[in-house]
């Protein structure tokens, strides 16, 4: 599947956008998406340990499927209030 | 009831808001921003969010804060946007019908909001240069590090 990835804060500013593309297989979990975004945005290795994502509204842990579960969405540790 | 908004916050209607008769206490939490950061200087900061998830996250906090405290009423709201010091960038109020209950129910949902809500801020430091702030951004959590760290206890 092309999966549409959204990103956020210091993510969207390392990558240059909001929105991007990521190859996946149809059964593809969280892991094998950070697995995918490290070979495809190298420029986010500084950000890699601590990334969250999010699957719907909802974190996503690494088992966490992806196909047909709405939008995937990746950001660093929040630092809102 | 949560929101996100882009104007200045009306925490006096806020607060009154969750007054009602049933309700002994009212605990009203501010956050403003602060100049000093160490030996940092900061100019402005700007927020942003994921806002489906924003909302939502915020929404399941008042959730649990009313399981965990009788609490009559609760609002917050967080704004977003550019912000100089001194600005209200959240609010949150709480009623109770004691004070114990609505001091605890009030840290809880600031402290909470704060690991989990997708919001950023970014720093405008005096030097000129910005920065988002990402707490602990690169340290290897050693787990599943896909989900934000667990909340402190509470009473």
């Amino acid at each position: 599947m092309k999966l549409q990835l959204r990103l956020f804060a210091k993510a969207r500013d390392l990558v240059g956008q909001e929105y991007v593309e990521v190859d996946l297989d149809d059964s593809a979990r969280v892991s094998d998406l950070k697995i995918a975004l490290n070979r495809a945005f190298p420029q986010l290795e500084p950000l890699m340990p601590g990334l969250l994502f999010a699957v719907g509204t909802d974190y996503a842990g690494d088992d966490v499927r992806l196909a047909d579960n709405g939008q995937v969405a990746c950001f660093p540790p929040v630092s809102g209030g | 009831m949560v929101r996100l908004t882009h104007d200045v916050i009306d925490y006096h209607e806020l607060t009154e808001s969750v007054r009602t008769s049933d309700s002994g206490a009212v605990v009203l939490f501010l956050g403003t921003v602060r100049e000093m950061t160490g030996e940092r200087r900061t100019l402005a900061l700007d927020y942003d969010c994921y806002p489906e998830m924003a909302e939502s996250q915020l929404v399941q906090l008042e959730r649990q804060a009313q399981t965990r405290w009788p609490i009559e009423r609760v609002g917050i709201i967080h704004r977003l946007g550019h912000l100089e010091l001194g600005d209200i960038s959240v609010a949150v109020a709480v009623s109770c019908a004691h004070r114990q209950q609505a001091f605890e129910a009030g840290q809880f949902l600031i402290d909470q909001l704060k690991l989990v809500v997708p919001i950023w801020k970014k720093e405008n430091w005096s030097d000129g240069t910005t920065e988002w702030v990402h707490p602990g951004a690169d340290s290897v959590s050693g787990t599943d590090a896909a989900v934000p760290p667990a909340s402190k206890s509470y009473p």
